[in-house]
């Protein structure tokens, strides 16, 4: 079974997990972005590489940050940009999923930038798209967030240098995340050798060991020594069931306090996907401290989603 | 009317009876395997030369869809019999499920109408399928019904369920259960491990299986031991508990869907929802399991679990498209596949989806007897041929195994006696 992101070349033709994406395409994906990094701080702040190409920002489930550095990123490489912001209600007013995508191909579209609550759907949105067309993922269900995956390498990749001899981890509720599976396909790919995942049984999926990863139920022990922090978000439904008494709870085992900081290495860095939910699973010190690089994530971000823009559309679909 | 067959090998699990031999049919029933009654003159023969004589197959799960989609039955009933089904069992879920006499026989009538395979319509345990209160199931045995049914998963209410085990007890009707503890399969789509933790799909644990078998089990025994069939089975742990409930003595049968036994959850790929089924397919480990379930007797029979599924509803993610395949038409040959696989004598292996699965519905059929009922498949084992979806007789066309190669297909199909389906 091939990829169904790669063309018969191996070249990116979507972008929809980095799950299975060769590590060379990780890597170019990376160098392409710090070509982009300084045209922010340009007069002209657009290049011509996606002229006359026609982006649509298809976002079933709202994400209003994610839409708009797609589209900052889009726009950017002059592409015309396009957002439909396609609630299930609509969907559910009898146009499936399939008839949107044809709809909108017969409406010359190039690129589609899907977000969607159901894991998988940019792969059914993938299959029956027209060749030219391309599928970015910007977020499916707790499947995979591979933009976000990739700017979190490059957040990495510009304050270590190198993934070789890294210790990372990811903290929090990993069993619902889409970054956090993206991050771990990505740092295995790029060689770290030790990813930790770090929260509470209840948040922790199955299978965790078979991606590589090394399980932490507690704080203290996961992030002992690490050079990165990646905390997650934690959504206030969670405590709607049993998976976790209280939001207050959940601060005192697993919110990164300065104390807590202190256990990693000193120069560590601690990121964060956001919005951030400041005393729930991080402490507005840590946030705003010198360790934080919440803010140049944002930054980043925009430089590899123009950099995926830019390489998947320059891919032919070869069968 | 009388028919031979003749230059075929008889293969008849009932009685074990595995060698070349001629059959004759009079008057819809089998006169004689072997030499021909004294001055038997048929009127029509069949040449068998290098094709199998069996029983017709039994499927313990096959949907018609109706009551609901009005015509559905009818091609249903003729994918059955391009499969070589002879038999099929309906369960309930049907729109609206079927509670009430009259949707029986409806139901009945239509299927003579249809003229395809018998039908055996499973009634609701409860009322609307809903799990509150019991559906008059003696009066639907009346009508028809060979069991009842709680499709899905338990009722929600353990109460209902041992009251329905007393009620049917009182009257020595059979339960069909799905061994599903609906609190824990909650709205899972994925078997838990380590392919739906990587999908991030939403997953269905063992445990789910595991608590409603003890369930049951320990139900059975407060009602009485009333008989209890196990629909689909899914796990290691799950054949397990049938096996030890057998060896202490409880009334229970057990099946297990064919591609089960086939398939797991690793094959699911990139959100395949071909592979979207109830139950999720599992690991390796629980596939290895069915297997050995299958050999030892603890899983009794092999049924398709034929849901045709509208196009629309599986062009959907993963986790939003609807369960089920279409299986009618690939049930024998993934039957022989197995036995080929599994090292499963030929015979051994139609039992499963003949003669105990008679067995387990407790009526005279899947064997070839003298005097019985001329329900019986004459097939080649070597047939080669693709299962291309629109090619396939079913309204469903979704099935794991699209454009697969599949080998063995019925060539005459025959219900008391006369020819119902025959392809060239």
């Amino acid at each position: 079974m091939r990829n169904p992101q790669l063309n018969a070349k191996g070249e990116l033709h979507h972008l929809l997990s980095i799950e299975g994406l060769p590590r060379a395409i990780i890597e170019r994906i990376l160098t392409t972005a710090d070509s982009f990094i300084n045209i922010a701080s340009r007069e002209v702040k657009n290049v011509p590489l996606l002229r006359g190409t026609a982006v649509f920002n298809l976002f079933f489930e709202n994400s209003t940050r994610t839409r708009t550095t797609f589209e900052i990123a889009a726009r950017r490489l002059s592409a015309d940009v396009f957002n439909l912001d396609i609630t299930r209600s609509s969907t559910a007013k009898g146009e499936s999923l399939l008839d949107t995508i044809n709809n909108l191909t017969a409406m010359q579209a190039d690129m589609f930038v899907v977000r969607h609550a159901a894991s998988g759907a940019p792969y059914l949105i993938a299959q029956h798209v027209a060749p030219h067309i391309h599928v970015i993922n910007a977020g499916d269900g707790r499947h995979a967030h591979p933009t976000q995956g990739l700017l979190d390498m490059y957040t990495i990749r510009h304050y270590k240098r190198d993934f070789a001899n890294l210790t990372v981890a990811i903290v929090g509720d990993i069993l619902h995340s889409r970054v956090a599976r993206s991050d771990i396909h990505a740092l295995t790919t790029l060689g770290v050798p030790e990813v930790r995942a770090v929260g509470p049984l209840t948040l922790l999926p199955s299978g965790l060991e078979e991606m590589g990863v090394r399980v932490c139920t507690r704080l203290e022990e996961g992030i002992k020594g690490a050079d990165v922090i990646i905390m997650l978000r934690l959504q206030n439904e969670r405590m709607r069931g049993a998976l976790l008494p209280s939001a207050e709870e959940f601060f005192r085992n697993y919110g990164l306090t300065p104390e807590k900081l202190r256990l990693a290495k000193p120069d560590a860095i601690v990121m964060h996907p956001g919005p951030m939910n400041r005393g729930v699973e991080i402490d507005s010190h840590v946030a705003d401290g010198s360790q934080s690089v919440i803010l140049p994530q944002v930054t980043f971000g925009i430089a590899v989603r123009m950099a995926v823009l830019s390489i998947t559309a320059s891919s032919q679909r070869i069968e | 009317m009388k028919l031979a067959i003749v230059n075929g090998r008889v293969a008849d699990p009932a009685s074990g009876h595995d060698a070349m031999a001629d059959v004759a049919i009079v008057d819809g029933r089998i006169a004689a395997i072997g030499a021909a009654p004294p001055g038997f003159k048929p009127d029509r023969i069949i040449d068998a030369r290098g094709l199998i004589v069996a029983p017709g197959l039994v499927d313990l799960c096959a949907r018609m869809r109706e009551p609901g989609a009005e015509g559905a039955l009818k091609i249903e009933m003729r994918a059955a019999l391009a499969g070589g089904v002879t038999g099929v069992v309906c369960p309930p879920d049907t729109d609206p499920p079927l509670d009430e006499p009259g949707l029986v026989r409806m139901l009945r009538q239509r299927s003579r109408e249809a003229a395809g395979a018998r039908l055996y319509p499973l009634g609701a345990l409860t009322a609307g399928l809903a799990g509150e209160t019991l559906a008059e199931i003696e009066t639907l045995h009346e009508a028809g019904c060979v069991a009842f049914m709680q499709t899905r998963a338990l009722p929600h209410d353990k109460s209902v369920l041992l009251q329905a085990m007393r009620y049917a007890k009182t009257f020595d009707l059979p339960l069909w259960l799905r061994p599903v503890e609906d609190t824990l399969a909650a709205s899972g789509v994925a078997a838990a491990g380590a392919v739906a933790g990587r999908l991030g799909l939403p997953s269905v644990p063992v445990a789910a299986e595991t608590v409603a078998l003890h369930t049951v089990f320990e139900l059975q025994r407060a009602a009485g031991s009333p008989r209890v069939h196990l629909a689909r089975l899914s796990s290691a742990a799950g054949v397990e508990l049938v096996r030890q409930a057998k060896r202490a003595g409880l009334p229970v049968t057990a099946d297990v869907g064919i591609h089960h036994v086939h398939l797991i959850d690793i094959d699911i790929g990139y959100f395949d929802s071909n592979y979207r089924l109830d139950p999720p397919l599992r690991s390796q480990r629980d596939r290895d399991a069915i297997i050995a379930g299958l050999a030892d007797g603890t899983i009794d029979a092999i049924c398709s679990d034929h849901t045709p599924v509208g196009e629309d509803d599986k062009l959907l993610p993963f986790g939003e498209a609807a369960p089920g395949a279409t299986a009618l038409e690939t049930l024998l040959p993934l039957v022989l596949q197995w036995a080929a696989r599994a090292n499963v004598p030929l015979i051994r292996a139609l039992g499963k989806v003949t003669s105990d699965a008679a067995r387990v519905l407790g009526e005279p059929t899947g064997r070839l007897a003298v005097g019985a009922k001329a329900d019986l498949v004459v097939f080649d084992p070597n047939a080669r041929w693709r299962a291309v979806p629109e090619a396939l007789v079913s309204d469903g066309k979704d099935t794991p195994f699209a454009r697969h190669e599949l080998e063995g297909r019925a060539r005459f199909t025959l219900v008391g006696g006369e020819v119902r389906f025959e392809r060239a």
